[in-house]
């Protein structure tokens, strides 16, 4: 095909998914049902992978789908499906306005040496020690993390400006909104990648696709053996050079009529730019150029996945050690674990699948998870994890585990998530205000929804808090209504693995229906 | 008259400053009411929320003697728990979707509804109930989960609580009708009129952690008081109050209270829970406070049974 229809194609389709892709990770408002958020994650390739080696079944199969496409056509994925191959092309097109195109792109060589020793990194590690380089590179982790970190409140600052406005005319339909959790380190590395990602794109088009991404390293070597890809049609082509120009992966070399299949994404550009119809797109002919094998290459792969071991090795002195509990401390809390989210099943599971895309940290109602800093070690940055202190976890709801793409939040029936012990309740007396003040509070019986904590009689006419860490289930609401500062007097520590909590025992009241106003 | 000899009953009673102190409050509350209402209370058995409400608000008066046409009202219900409404965490939205109803029929301009709840609010104004319920008879439902819809308000004379930031639409409305479910409570032991005040204010956690009695208490002396409160006993929790865990903590009792004095109002409710009034620390404290009359025996009370 040589028509200028498939870019249009291209871009309308690649408008469409970012949209749709910007949209979930900005939903506040809860708009979109979980079930459309998994259709539209189910071909995004490292969440989907990381849900196949765990779960096994076609049902997360959508990587093999992607492998299929790439197989039949090339590098499609990255300017059809991935959101942030997408953005990259919207700020290559504001980077076009800015500067010349044909100074910012033109045939180049690709950086082999960086791309395969980043792709062999980032599964080494991946095999050897954990998912941190992946969460890290993740094309789709990365795209989630900006626009949950710095596109949703933009929006959020925006709705409340709107329902301010609106609520001067006595209209209530936005609500105010109270950002919680601005951490700056936690913003640190994704805004670094922003400003990473950002840059090259305006400047270089699709550097960072063929250059650092993993995913478009990978399935680069698989385009290699696709089937339709861009061709020359040797005896239109004049050597204009056009092509080449407009090339954002810079990978036409148009002297030798030849394309980089590994690192051209698809975007069609050339075609619908090529004044004499010489390019197009179709099934690769027959005819077998010439393979020779690089051995330095080879040599240089092998020796940089030797030095991972090594480095993956001091990367796990540094993880947090898995802390014993310790004995309980009057007035500081000690906290001697984390506590993931439900459906984590537990800290390992867990933090072995998560890519810290961020997706169950914006659709949390409660904004109760929050990017971790270093409650799980430095190997578990930003992924989420519960923060009693800015809120609490909410009885009747699993958002979070519905929309994890990668499975690191399995799935859980409403009634087993009330019954799964995510921590357990520890009271500190000597913190406590009826204690302390001589004054009725209760503010942490109050919330508990299982009565794990509840009042028993202290001095006079008061009652203190008495715990049953058996039915806990570890929610946080205790330790987030605890009005006492700067300690609290009741919190959650962590169970390193989830556990499954006793369902509360309840009798029928002895008082009975009234027959006379006992006034 | 009676009014008066019911003041003088109370001043015979030997409460004389707390009697004063309240009469004040009801002659500048009932000032403007065409009709004055002939009971301090109404206490009605045995129908359902709705037709108990119809019944008691007529033997007050109607509703028209609290709302005057073209009047703004706020209808608060505690809505503080994300919890169905079978389970009576809630006030019960049929009775606050009738209210409404009153309201407008009254003439009322607009009717607001709201809660600073303790769960998640969009989640509990769902599954309460309420939200559908007052939106099918009219009302603003009004979101309450953020400290910009608070201002700060000053109370003069709180030994505890000097000032509170209270939800704007409570300070933009004519009329006030306290609309609380009456339930057992782990700490205060019972919550009904008083304690529903709770969801007007934002920072809460400073009356827990200031003598939380003594706040409940200084809070009914500001200035915008209820018209009436209506006191959802229908569905009691009687225990793991205020929350529930699950059915077998409710008991019908199909009752409601309807009054315009809140600390008889609480004093009444804590004996429907069995509880002597004055073993909740608010209810003597807001009595002495002049707040209101806990001294159901002097009070005019129609008790009515369906």
């Amino acid at each position: 095909m040589t028509s200028s229809f498939l870019r249009k194609f291209r871009i309308g389709f690649s408008v469409v998914v970012l949209l749709c892709f910007v949209f979930i990770f900005v939903d506040y408002r809860s708009l979109i049902p979980e079930s459309y958020k998994n259709y539209l994650l189910f071909l995004q390739f490292i969440p989907s992978l990381i849900k196949f080696l765990d779960l096994k079944t076609l049902a997360a199969g959508g990587f093999m789908v992607v492998l299929l496409l790439t197989l039949l056509s090339g590098r499609t994925y990255c300017s059809f499906l991935c959101p942030l191959g997408i953005t990259q092309d919207l700020f290559s097109r504001i980077g076009g306005r800015i500067k010349k195109r044909f100074k910012r792109f033109g045939f180049r060589k690709p950086f082999t040496i960086v791309r395969y020793t980043l792709l062999a990194a980032t599964l080494a590690v991946a095999i050897i020690w954990g998912i941190y380089l992946v969460t890290l590179l993740d094309p789709y982790s990365i795209f989630g993390r900006s626009v949950t970190y710095f596109v949703k409140p933009v929006v959020l600052l925006l709705n409340n400006l709107f329902s301010g406005i609106l609520g001067k005319l006595d209209n209530y339909a936005l609500s105010h909104i109270q950002i919680k959790g601005f951490e700056l380190v936690a913003y640190s590395i994704p805004a670094a990648f922003l400003l990473l990602v950002g840059l090259l794109s305006v400047i270089k088009g699709r550097l960072y696709c063929n250059m650092i991404c993993p995913v478009g390293t990978l399935l680069g070597l698989v385009s290699k053996i696709s089937v339709f890809r861009i061709k020359f049609n040797v005896s239109k082509c004049t050597r204009c050079g056009r092509c080449s120009v407009v090339c954002k992966s810079s990978c036409i070399d148009f002297l030798n009529y030849r394309v980089d299949v590994s690192r051209c994404v698809d975007c069609f550009n050339c075609i619908s730019t090529c004044p004499d119809k010489a390019m197009s797109y179709g099934v690769v002919s027959l005819k077998k150029s010439g393979h020779k094998t690089d051995e330095s290459k080879r040599k240089f792969v092998a020796q940089s996945v030797l030095m991972l071991f090594g480095l993956s090795q001091y990367a796990k002195a540094q993880e947090k050690k898995v802390p014993v509990p310790t004995s309980e401390s009057t007035v500081k809390e000690n906290k001697t674990f984390p506590v993931c989210p439900p459906g984590a099943g537990s800290f390992a599971d867990f933090t072995k699948d998560c890519i810290a895309c961020s997706l169950c940290i914006t659709a949390c109602p409660n904004q109760v998870l929050q990017p971790s800093l270093k409650q799980y070690g430095i190997a578990g940055l930003m992924q989420p994890v519960m923060n009693y202190h800015k809120s609490f976890c909410t009885y009747n709801c699993v958002v979070c585990t519905e929309v994890c793409p990668t499975y690191a939040l399995k799935p859980l029936e409403l009634e087993a998530k009330k019954l799964t012990q995510l921590g357990k309740v520890i009271f500190i007396k000597d913190n406590c205000i009826v204690k302390t003040e001589k004054t009725a509070c209760g503010a942490c019986s109050e919330a508990c929804p299982t009565k794990a904590v509840y009042m028993i009689p202290y001095e006079g006419n008061l009652v203190i808090p008495e715990t049953n860490q058996d039915i806990c289930i570890g929610c946080g609401h205790c330790e987030f209504a605890c009005p006492t500062v700067p300690y609290k007097a009741i919190f959650v520590d962590g169970n390193p693995v989830h556990l499954a909590a006793k369902k509360p025992e309840n009798v029928e009241s002895e008082m009975k229906t009234p027959v006379e106003f006992p006034f | 008259m009676r009014r008066r000899d019911f003041f003088k009953s109370s001043v015979g009673a030997g409460i004389a400053a707390g009697a004063a102190l309240s009469m004040g409050g009801y002659q500048k509350l009932w000032a403007s009411s065409p009709v004055p209402p002939g009971y301090d209370m109404v206490a009605v058995m045995g129908g359902t929320p709705e037709a108990m409400f119809d019944l008691a608000i007529q033997e007050m008066g109607g509703i028209g003697a609290f709302v005057k046409k073209g009047q703004k009202v706020l209808v608060k219900p505690n809505i503080g728990w994300d919890v169905i409404p079978e389970l009576a965490a809630n006030t019960n939205p049929g009775l606050v979707k009738r209210i409404i109803e009153h309201c407008f029929k009254a003439g009322a301009k607009e009717v607001y509804v709201f809660d600073h709840t303790c769960d998640n609010w969009v989640n509990t104004y769902k599954n309460s109930g309420i939200e559908k319920a007052a939106k099918a008879a009219g009302a603003k439902v009004v979101p309450a989960a953020s400290e910009n819809y608070y201002q700060l308000i000053e109370i003069p004379g709180g030994v505890k609580l000097k000032s509170a930031k209270v939800h704007e639409v409570l300070l933009e409305t004519d009329v006030f009708i306290n609309v609380p479910i009456l339930k057992d409570h782990n700490s205060t032991r019972m919550t009904a009129c008083l304690k529903n005040n709770m969801g007007l204010v934002w920072d809460r956690g400073y009356w827990h952690s200031n003598n939380l009695h003594q706040c409940i208490a200084d809070y009914a002396l500001y200035e915008k008081k209820p018209a009436l409160n209506v006191i959802d006993c229908y569905n009691v929790m009687v225990k793991h109050g205020p929350q529930g865990v699950s059915k077998e903590d409710v008991v019908q009792m199909k009752s409601l209270i309807l009054t315009t004095d809140w600390v008889a109002g609480d004093a009444a409710a804590a004996k429907m829970l069995n509880i002597e009034p004055s073993r909740i620390d608010y209810i003597p404290i807001a009595h002495k406070m002049g707040l209101g009359n806990m001294n159901l025996d002097s009070l005019n009370i129609k008790r009515l049974k369906m």
